[in-house]
């Protein structure tokens, strides 16, 4: 164990990385150009450190991260497939990287085509009429969607429709969302057999609110991994009641080419192209989360969307119902490139062997982890599943969070944990179909080896884990005394 | 090409395994009546080589700015990166990592965005900063959500000074949520002190201004804090040229209650304008309020007591929160944080400080140069930082036929976002552009005008 010190406490006065260009125009007083009040009094107190010392801190600390090119990461719901090294590749070449985003439209015909097949390929696997490229990541797709879904309300006279239909295992996002629309969001009881919605609470819900009822948020399979076979029904009900059908993305990767949320049935969906579409989460992002929508909504479409001429491509500005812009400039390029490389990549029958092998892979891991574990729901899985430590916790004490750091010591990623929220002690694993045999039969193995110490050695995976850069660190800590940054004189513990 | 590494003969033992006959037994759960039992409409597979001729073909479309001259700013900003940079921030522990959720094995990326929000703080002279936002325009969107407060209805008053798209954007919000926004005038290229005094009242509850502001002019925000402070309303300050804060006095001198803005600029690359870097700045009593991922250090559990990181103060955020969370955002930039934190550890105090006055210095240079020859007028007079106004003699159309034929790429042509500032063009010019090629951009207006 041990601790890497922070840039502040490297270096010394006078160093730095030394790649600034020379000043070869004549000068004048910055006083004579800014007045003095508008003047920085002291100087920035960023490091001051030499380009050595700048290389060896950055190492050392990508060296204390664990990402998908370490090991195994089975994440629920976040697919953490490879990233393909073409891809990264194909995002920095000078032609897309070094863009500006207002260069006149003929200097830039290659990027606003790319946009415009994106866009197709994305409407074709969505089974939606258009999409745009605009939102910054799923839930900016999500907020986007659903002001859409306001805008086309307020357009047929009913604006007053207030009520979004949210059911119990969805994402965080998608209440978070609701309120930032303008929203309020009423949670759908999930069946406890099959895991779908409850057809019989929805038909409530929808008979006590008929009038109010602006949209249901779903995703399908949702976050226990399961098909919601009834959704064409879910369609049917919530149309006829007047409202709109959202489809949450995230686990888009277990439907390529096997069905598409627009022949489910719904109006507008988002994709999370750094899940299903491979691009790298980068510790945190940058995503990037289209939406498709379905004719009645394209006019409500932010803008400007890219479209063909005689003359070549062009940006075509929307028209007045547009809901407006939802980010400055046109989305995150770099992300779409990676997108648009790894879809013709595959082709459309490889997109279908990829969730074909992710499905293989969840339901495989299912099966071998079944004897040790309590799983939530034992049917058939899709993409990923909900194995829990509800035993082990019987048995002996031993939680899934426990689990979870017991596994960071044999070289895999934790899955998520405690979600979705109506299953105790739920650990909800990912594989994704990149993942080969052998390292799921290892996964399974370390799972087994902490089923078993939760038997025997219980102490172990409590204090789990012993081989990481830190140990268990004190998160009420944190929250109740934070400490956000850096200042003069403070130092780590070693 | 496919990255699946299961072959035919791996996948046929898994299914004995699960004792089914075929993938297609796995898709049971799908009912036939949404099922698409055709191929996807798309283009065939492509081998790495012939996708690679694909892309460099589609990319060599593109005019580069690595092979052209620009003098564009406008909100995205030419500056130059150290090789440094991209060579540890694609280091790929860093790139295919989720978000720090197990911060055992996530002590790195924890720990460069502890000192990503340090220096964020060290830029703006504020107390805290968050992990980032997805650009600048939604960083002014959720410093004005923050202000506005849960179910609020105040208003948001915003100069005209702040980037056009950025005001789109901010309506398109304030329509879904329920606000209204109210726009001040510019005079002489500054913010109205008179019209802003009046726009500000009792139930203002956001005053944003832009400094510098779109047209590179300098606002005297030590005038405008006590307006935007007279009542009860939080004074944002939005920067989208960070370059600006080597010189400039920064938020925290000028009293602003929060700083956001764009910092992509500062060691990524622009990409046609995303993944862009909104960052968010602000006094302590904030702290609880603010949207995004916080990082926050710690010590162990138990008796070693060592340093660590974690993510903190979560119950601000929609993964717990759910629907009273203080934003709706998840996953959004933290890699182009790294990327910035970089940048700014390899500038250090003084190559800061030198990037701030090479952009203003040139760009006076220029501005000297351009003014100088007859026809092309300033079109404001106030203080500038990189960027200024001017109007051409001849129709912008015109003029960019002959930067065309120059290889240049000219100013912004403002009377896409102004349609009174016909033939007004807004020049960029940061340390990237040597003298040499500002005399180039002088030589070809020359002979426009001749």
């Amino acid at each position: 164990m041990s601790v890497e010190k922070l840039i502040f406490e490297k270096g010394a006065p006078g160093r730095r990385v030394d790649t600034m260009p020379a000043m070869d125009v004549p000068t004048e007083a910055l006083d004579s150009m800014v007045p003095s009040n508008m003047l920085r009094k002291e100087p920035a107190p960023l490091p001051e450190v030499s380009e050595i010392e700048v290389v060896r801190h950055y190492t050392h600390l990508s060296q204390r991260n664990f990402g998908v090119d370490t090991g195994f990461y089975p994440l629920g719901s976040c697919t953490m497939k490879y990233n393909p090294k073409l891809n990264e590749d194909m995002a920095v070449l000078p032609g897309f990287a070094h863009i500006h985003p207002l260069q006149p439209e003929s200097t830039v015909q290659g990027v606003i085509q790319l946009f415009y097949e994106l866009e197709q390929y994305l409407a074709e696997i969505s089974g939606m009429t258009r999409v745009t490229l605009q939102p910054s990541a799923g839930a900016h797709g999500e907020l986007t969607g659903l002001m859409l879904i306001k805008a086309y309300h307020e357009s047929q006279g009913q604006g007053h429709r207030n009520l979004v239909l949210i059911p119990d295992n969805a994402h965080g996002t998608n209440p978070a969302s609701a309120t930032l629309a303008g929203y309020k969001s009423i949670e759908v009881k999930s069946d406890p057999q099959t895991g779908g919605i409850d057809m019989e609470h929805l038909k409530a819900l929808l008979e006590s609110n008929a009038a109010s009822i602006a949209a249901i948020m779903m995703t399908n399979p949702n976050t226990l991994g399961l098909f919601d076979s009834n959704v064409a029904e879910i369609a049917t009900m919530v149309h006829e009641a007047g409202g709109q059908l959202y489809y949450d993305g995230a686990n888009a990767n277990a439907v390529l080419g096997i069905t598409r949320p627009g022949d489910m049935g719904f109006d507008v969906v988002h994709f999370n192209l750094h899940k299903t579409c491979s691009t790298p989460h980068g510790g945190g992002g940058p995503g990037a989360g289209p939406i498709g929508v379905k004719e009645h909504l394209v006019d409500l479409l932010p803008g400007p969307l890219p479209a063909k001429g005689e003359q070549g491509y062009y940006w075509q500005d929307p028209g007045p119902q547009s809901i407006g812009k939802v980010r400055a400039n046109k989305g995150n390029f770099g992300v779409l490139v990676r997108a648009y490389t790894y879809i013709r990549t595959y082709g459309p029958d490889g997109l279908l062997h990829v969730a074909q092998s992710a499905i293989l892979n969840a339901n495989y891991l299912k099966h071998e982890l079944s004897s040790d574990y309590d799983i939530a729901y034992p049917q058939i899985c899709q993409h990923e599943f909900i194995a829990t430590a509800e035993r082990q916790k019987e048995e002996s004490g031993v939680t899934a969070l426990d689990v979870a750091k017991r596994l960071l010591d044999f070289g895999v990623y934790a899955p998520t944990i405690y979600f979705p929220l109506i299953v105790h002690e739920a650990m909800m694993v990912e594989p994704t179909e990149t993942e080969t045999r052998e390292t799921l039969d290892y996964f399974a193995s370390v799972m087994r080896q902490i089923a078993e110490e939760s038997r025997t050695n219980p102490e172990i995976v409590k204090t789990a884990p012993h081989t990481t850069p830190v140990g268990r660190l004190d998160q009420a800590l944190a929250a109740r005394k934070p400490n956000l940054r850096w200042m003069p004189g403070q130092e780590q513990t070693h | 090409m496919s990255y699946i590494p299961n072959t035919r003969e791996d996948q046929e033992a898994m299914l004995a395994r699960l004792e089914l006959p075929s993938l297609e037994a796995l898709l049971s759960p799908v009912p036939e009546n949404v099922r698409l039992r055709r191929p996807l409409n798309l283009p065939p597979a492509l081998s790495e080589p012939d996708l690679k001729r694909v892309l460099y073909a589609t990319a060599a479309k593109n005019k580069n700015l690595d092979t052209t001259i620009s003098f564009l700013g406008a909100g995205t900003y030419d500056h130059a990166i150290p090789s440094v940079v991209p060579h540890l921030q694609r280091r790929s522990e860093f790139v295919t990592s989720y978000t720090p959720y197990q911060p055992e094995v996530s002590q790195g990326m924890l720990q460069a965005i502890y000192e990503f929000q340090t220096m964020v703080c060290q830029i703006t002279d504020l107390d805290i900063a968050n992990a980032s936002l997805y650009d600048g325009s939604t960083a002014v969107i959720e410093a004005v959500l923050l202000a506005v407060g849960p179910g609020g209805r105040g208003e948001v008053v915003v100069s005209q000074g702040v980037d056009p798209q950025y005001r789109r954007v901010l309506h398109t919000y304030a329509h879904a949520r329920g606000f209204q926004v109210k726009e001040v005038p510019l005079r002489d290229g500054l913010t109205s002190i008179e019209d802003l005094n009046e726009a500000v009242s009792a139930a203002t509850s956001a005053v944003v201004i832009q400094q510098p502001n779109f047209f590179g002019s300098i606002e005297n925000m030590s005038a405008i804090e006590p307006i935007a402070h007279k009542g009860k309303a939080v004074f944002i300050a939005t920067i989208t040229e960070p370059a600006s804060l080597g010189v400039l006095a920064s938020p925290g001198e000028y009293g602003a209650d929060i700083a956001v803005g764009e910092l992509m600029s500062f060691g990524n690359t622009m990409s046609f304008g995303g993944p862009a870097l909104g960052f968010m700045a602000s006094k302590l009593k904030y702290m609880r309020l603010l949207p995004g991922r916080l990082v926050g250090q710690t010590v162990e559990e138990g008796g070693e007591k060592q340093t660590g990181y974690v993510l903190t103060l979560q119950t601000r955020e929609q993964h717990i929160r759910r629907e009273r969370a203080t934003s709706n955002i998840c996953t959004n930039q933290s890699l182009l944080a790294v990327g910035a934190a970089i940048y700014m550890a390899a500038l250090g105090k003084q190559g800061f400080y030198e990037l701030g006055e090479l952009c203003l210095q040139k760009a006076h240079y220029a501005y000297r140069q351009i003014t100088a020859l007859p026809g092309f007028e300033p079109v404001f007079h106030a203080p500038f930082y990189d960027e200024f106004v001017i109007k051409s003699p001849v129709s912008t159309q015109k003029l960019q036929q002959h930067f065309a034929q120059a290889d240049i790429i000219g100013g912004y042509d403002l009377s896409l976002d102004y349609p009174d500032m016909k033939d007004c063009l807004l020049f960029c010019v940061t340390e990237t552009r040597s003298k040499e090629e500002i005399d180039r951009l002088v030589a070809v207006l020359k002979e426009v005008q001749a």
